[in-house]
């Protein structure tokens, strides 16, 4: 791993972190610390637009999104120093993702030796309704 | 590779110009033959999720095989359909290769009253090694499929 990427995962900062992944800046995800915890950001963005007509985020972004959200989360929350492979994602897709902010949470339902099992919400207006929620298992080693 | 410009292509490339991420991404169509859909994802250094290797991100393959299982639906063989995504699983079975291409290939396996069933795979040198297969379902929108509801047609939902 590159000292930028290690440094900013000892130093737990997140805009660094983002900041060495390209695809995280091309779709602009941003990270909101509340408390101990935090929050992922995708802030409305014209080229993340999928359907012209409702305007609708694409699938695949919400997806690249909640993905990104979750790799982070383990490598800030899990005991690892690598950077996470995904398994598996999967996603279901609730309500349409309209062209405003969006927000992710990620929670580590299981951390084993090598394998980590995280669940993500993705949501706009209101946490309890949210556009999507996701499950996702990373290899860590 | 050269491909006929038939009524499917026409209808794939509009459908790229017209949605804006695909642009960003600059995902091109490579053919439409038989009902089955492959589109191709050019690399680039702003889609790389891992600055130490250069392996593309996943959400970048993620797109792409949405957007390949959601677009071969309205030039399958069974018609044309037209819907929201309901769900998504992507397994992963390598990584990308840095510095080259992934191309997705979709097919539409099964149509019922209300719901269509997609699979597809994303591969880089050999169609026949994938890096990864993907299944998505999506909610069948299109006016045909509400006023003609057979009778004794499977239907899962």
């Amino acid at each position: 791993m590159s000292t930028e990427l290690a440094d900013s995962m000892q130093q737990q900062d997140f805009e660094k972190l983002i900041n060495t992944i390209p695809y995280a800046q091309l779709i602009g995800i941003a990270c909101i610390p509340i408390g101990d915890h935090f929050i992922f950001k995708l802030p409305q963005h014209e080229g993340n637009i999928g359907n012209p007509a409702l305007p609708a985020i694409h699938g695949g972004v919400i997806g690249g999104f909640m993905e990104t959200a979750g790799i982070i989360h383990v490598m800030m929350n899990g005991e690892t120093n690598t950077v996470p492979k995904v398994i598996d994602f999967s996603i279901d897709y609730l309500r349409p993702g309209r062209d405003c902010d969006s927000f992710a949470r990620c929670e580590l339902v299981r951390q084993g030796r090598k394998i980590a099992n995280v669940s993500i919400t993705c949501w706009q207006t209101r946490v309890e309704k949210p556009i999507a929620t996701a499950r996702a298992h990373f290899l860590l080693s | 590779m050269p491909h006929s410009n038939t009524k499917a292509d026409e209808i794939i490339q509009y459908m790229l110009k017209a949605v804006r991420h695909c642009q960003v991404l600059n995902i091109q169509l490579i053919s439409t033959d038989n009902g089955m859909l492959t589109l191709e994802l050019p690399y680039s250094n702003s889609i790389v999720g891992n600055p130490d290797t250069g392996v593309i991100h996943g959400g970048a393959l993620t797109t792409l095989m949405d957007t390949c299982c959601g677009f071969v639906m309205p030039i399958c063989q069974e018609g044309s359909f037209f819907g929201p995504t309901l769900d998504l699983r992507i397994d992963y079975m390598t990584a990308a290769q840095p510095g080259k291409s992934v191309f997705s290939r979709s097919e539409i396996y099964r149509v019922t009253d209300n719901v269509i069933f997609s699979k597809g795979i994303a591969y880089q040198d050999d169609i026949a090694k994938p890096i990864a297969h993907c299944v998505a379902t999506f909610m069948r929108m299109d006016t045909d499929a509400s006023k003609s509801k057979t009778k004794g047609t499977p239907d899962e939902h």
